[in-house]
């Protein structure tokens, strides 16, 4: 079967830069891969794409060597290769870019980039010499980057382009990039962008694994889809559109959906914030919240959107202000004043903030509200919480085999959705949400989307925060525009995108989005 | 658990039962990381009774556990400690100085004081470590290796560096006396053992020092209050040393400021062979007993094959890396 693939398209004399055929992976007993035959054509941008789970970034990672298939080919110009691990990829040309970035927060961007491979002379680093590298490689690939700036203090998107040049620096000709845009914003997605079109013209190979379908129909030559682990096709991105691609990641049946606000009276305020201030983070904020309510937050990474959230739960500590829920002051100095006060809050990084990757998923979704399942001496009740678990992973669709599963091995939208389930054993009367579909694939934000509406039907008062402006415009009942700390704009429903964009982003920004 | 899901064997079964079998057989990474520990002491200990004599007799077993008592009872409690995401290096000087104190107060105050007292110290010492951990934001691992110094210095300053010593029966009974062949001491361990297994698998507090180990942040943000967990599970070691500093005194009649200078270190060796994370979030008790017994059985089997008494140290250093390594490389290969 994998040799009828193989023998087919191969040009003897241009052999693809990368080939595989036949490539299995399994999980305990579940395939992750099956029989994959790919060809990646050298100095191509090649996008894997399919629903979480579907595979993409397992065969991104075993094409660079961060996991071992357990059978098939691989071959690297015509020559057959296994790499024993990342590093034996990397010395043949080939590069990770993780999802979770691999530098040495206190460093400086050149000490990352050239780490490892400092030029030396007897066994010290040569300063000179390292810098005139470092300026060589940043004029051959056009990249501006504060040279001499730790990187733990860049933003994620500057980070990744200091992985790019590292990966570059150390003669990559095929870079894997796992999800690079999922935790970014639209500007820094543009930048990215502008890297992986500079990176195809100077004739590296882009291995691009990514759920996001405007991504991949922009920047692609070459689109794989993967479903169930298997290659549904390999085909031309000129080919394809975004809405080609969802019928192929989920077969016919499944259409994206859109999520419609409901119409709905609006009822008595629920959350009232009045005179928040937090040092130059936040400037006298105050906004009200009514039941079934939908506010939509938009604004820069900065702008003072998550730290407001965050103050609001008790999370940051407040100087001044006051919050009122269902008409009561409440005295919320700690994450656990409101829970009390009935605030939920979903963090921006599910992975930091919000989950337990090593427990398994009952505890995790049962931590905040875990007294309430367990006796009065504080034993916790496992067959109550094994009920609970079940019926959550039954609710909200998530793909668990069971409520012992290690919370780890769960796909990133399946997480997501624990994370969720974890502020629903409750009603809250009021959900945070800040960046709720961060990294999921475009069915597990349907059903965040629809999960939204439907908590907003039951009258509990919504924040939304998203760094994507169609996000909060498709869900929103009104949008507040938040710069510098302070509350700038206020919209109605359905305001017009590019309003919000001025008002969120000045008035330079829509440009370079819209290009 | 680690079991197959169901449905597997049955349809191996007709069709391909020699696809299914190797899978079925396959030990993967996780186990030796999680069972590891059982396999290596079940092989030592049928090692050990096959070839000698003694070592199957009950004296011999009851032995070992009697004498690794005060190890078994720290080590149980500072897994809590180490679960939460943290460490307690002076859990010895706090030995050292309940011991001192058990013997002090007994004398001046008489033994129900002397009974009592190490407790309440253990607890102040406990609570000592908890503030600097989470008041101060002393990282653990600097913050108890300071007040063992302080310990120490308490416990050498209250006996003047003398050996105290009371031999009144009822202060002895705790570390001689035993309810048919098994001693007091051996008695309250496995009491001990089995209560925090309970309370670290089971309880609310048990999922809160696991949620604090393993994501301080998110246990915050689920309405934890993180230092309070902190501070517990460090004065849950400290009542802890209490009890085995008071064994102590009780089984030798006298305080020694000298004496537990190992045993912290012992005690952390002991739950890091049982599996448990030293970086928090993963692991149990009864990890830790298997652990102790582990370093016991290096210990007694050595002895009764009569290897020679300074070499012993050495065996048992080599055995605790190569019993972490295995454990951290099946780590390494799972992730």
């Amino acid at each position: 079967m994998p040799g009828s693939e193989a023998g087919g398209g191969t040009d003897v004399r241009h052999p693809a830069h990368i080939r595989l055929a036949g490539i299995v992976k399994s999980y305990g007993g579940k395939r992750a891969l099956d029989d994959v035959a790919l060809e990646i054509t050298a100095g191509t941008v090649h996008a894997l794409v399919g629903a979480n789970g579907a595979g993409k970034s397992t065969l991104g990672k075993i094409i660079a060597g961060a996991i071992r298939p357990d059978a098939g080919e691989m071959y690297l110009d015509g020559q057959p290769v296994r790499w024993a691990d990342p590093h034996d990829a990397r010395r043949h040309g080939i590069a990770l870019i993780a999802q979770e970035l691999a530098l040495v927060p206190h460093l400086s961007v050149m000490q990352n980039v050239f780490l490892g491979i400092e030029p030396r002379r007897i066994g010290l680093v040569a300063r000179q010499r390292l810098a005139r590298q470092y300026g060589e490689l940043v004029e051959r690939w056009g990249f501006k980057l504060d040279r001499d700036a730790p990187v733990g203090q860049l933003r994620l998107a500057d980070q990744q382009m200091v992985e790019i040049l590292r990966a570059v620096a150390t003669g990559a000709r095929a870079i894997v990039m796992d999800e690079p845009t999922s935790s970014l914003t639209h500007v820094e997605i543009e930048t990215l962008r502008t890297m992986v079109h500079d990176l195809r013209r100077g004739g590296t190979t882009i291995v691009y694994v990514s759920h996001f379908l405007d991504d991949v129909v922009e920047l692609a030559d070459t689109i794989s889809v993967l479903r169930d682990g298997r290659l549904v096709h390999t085909v031309p991105a000129a080919e394809e559109t975004e809405a080609s691609l969802v019928r192929a990641m989920f077969g016919a049946t499944v259409e994206a959906q859109r999520a419609e606000t409901p119409v709905r009276a609006p009822g008595a305020v629920v959350l009232e914030v009045r005179g928040l201030r937090r040092g130059r983070v936040l400037r006298d904020v105050s906004l009200s919240i009514r039941e079934g309510e939908i506010v939509g937050l938009a604004g820069l990474v900065g702008s003072g959107r998550s730290e407001l959230a965050r103050a609001i739960f008790g999370a940051d500590h407040a100087e001044a202000g006051t919050i009122s829920v269902d008409g009561v002051e409440r005295r919320v100095q700690s994450p656990r004043d409101a829970i009390r006060a009935g605030i939920a809050f979903v963090p921006e990084s599910r992975k930091h903030d919000g989950l337990f990757m090593e427990l398994s998923l009952g505890p995790n979704t049962t931590i905040a509200h875990v007294r309430s399942i367990a006796s009065k001496i504080g034993v916790v009740k496992r067959g109550a919480e094994r009920a609970h678990a079940r019926r959550l992973i039954t609710e909200h669709s998530i793909a668990a085999p069971s409520p012992a599963a290690k919370l780890s091995t769960l796909s990133g939208g399946n997480q997501q959705k624990v994370l969720f389930a974890k502020w629903l054993f409750r009603r809250p009367r009021v959900l945070l949400l800040d960046e709720p579909t961060r990294g999921v694939d475009v069915n597990a934000r349907a059903a965040i989307h629809r999960l939204i509406n439907d908590l907003a039907g039951e009258g509990v008062a919504i924040l939304l925060i998203s760094s994507e402006i169609e996000e909060v415009l498709a869900l929103a009942h009104r949008v507040l525009v938040i710069a510098a700390g302070a509350i700038t704009h206020e919209f109605a429903a359905d305001p017009p995108l590019a309003d919000v964009m001025e008002a969120a982003f000045g008035v330079d920004a829509p440009e370079a989005i819209g290009a | 658990m680690t079991a197959d899901p169901p449905g597997a064997a049955p349809i191996a079964e007709p069709a391909s039962a020699d696809a299914a079998a190797p899978r079925r057989l396959r030990i993967r990474a996780e186990h030796i990381r999680d069972y590891g520990v059982l396999v290596a002491f079940a092989v030592l200990f049928i090692a050990l009774s096959l070839g000698s004599a003694p070592f199957l007799s009950s004296s011999n077993l009851l032995n070992i556990l009697y004498e690794n008592a005060p190890l078994g009872i720290i080590a149980c409690a500072v897994t809590l400690v180490v679960v939460a995401g943290n460490f307690d290096l002076s859990l010895g000087a706090q030995f050292a100085l309940t011991e001192v104190c058990a013997v002090e107060i007994a004398i001046h105050w008489g033994v129900g004081f002397g009974l009592v007292t190490p407790l309440v110290v253990g607890a102040g010492c406990g609570l000592v470590n908890g503030l600097l951990r989470t008041k101060l934001r002393v990282n653990s691992f600097l913050a108890t290796l300071a007040t063992s110094f302080v310990y120490v210095g308490a416990a050498t300053a209250i006996s003047g560096g003398l050996l105290l010593s009371e031999s009144s029966n009822t202060f002895l009974a705790l570390g001689r006396d035993s309810v048919g062949s098994v001693q007091y001491s051996v008695i309250v361990f496995v009491a001990l053992a089995a209560l925090l297994q309970f309370v670290l698998a089971r309880t609310v507090f048990g999922r809160f020092c696991y949620a604090v180990g393993g994501n301080r942040d998110a246990a915050r943000l689920s309405g934890i209050r993180v230092d309070r967990i902190v501070i517990a599970t460090f004065v849950i070691a400290g009542v802890a040393a209490g009890i085995a500093g008071l064994i102590e005194a009780s089984t030798t009649g006298s305080g020694n400021s000298n004496d537990g200078t190992t045993l912290a270190l012992q005690a952390i060796a002991a739950v890091a062979i049982g599996g448990t994370s030293i970086f928090g979030g993963v692991g149990s008790v009864w990890r830790t007993v298997v652990g102790v017994l582990f370093l016991a059985l290096i210990t007694n089997g050595m002895d009764l094959l009569s290897v020679n008494s300074n070499l012993q140290p050495i065996v048992t250093g080599v055995v605790i890396v190569a019993a972490v390594a295995i454990s951290s490389l099946a780590t390494a290969e799972g992730a």
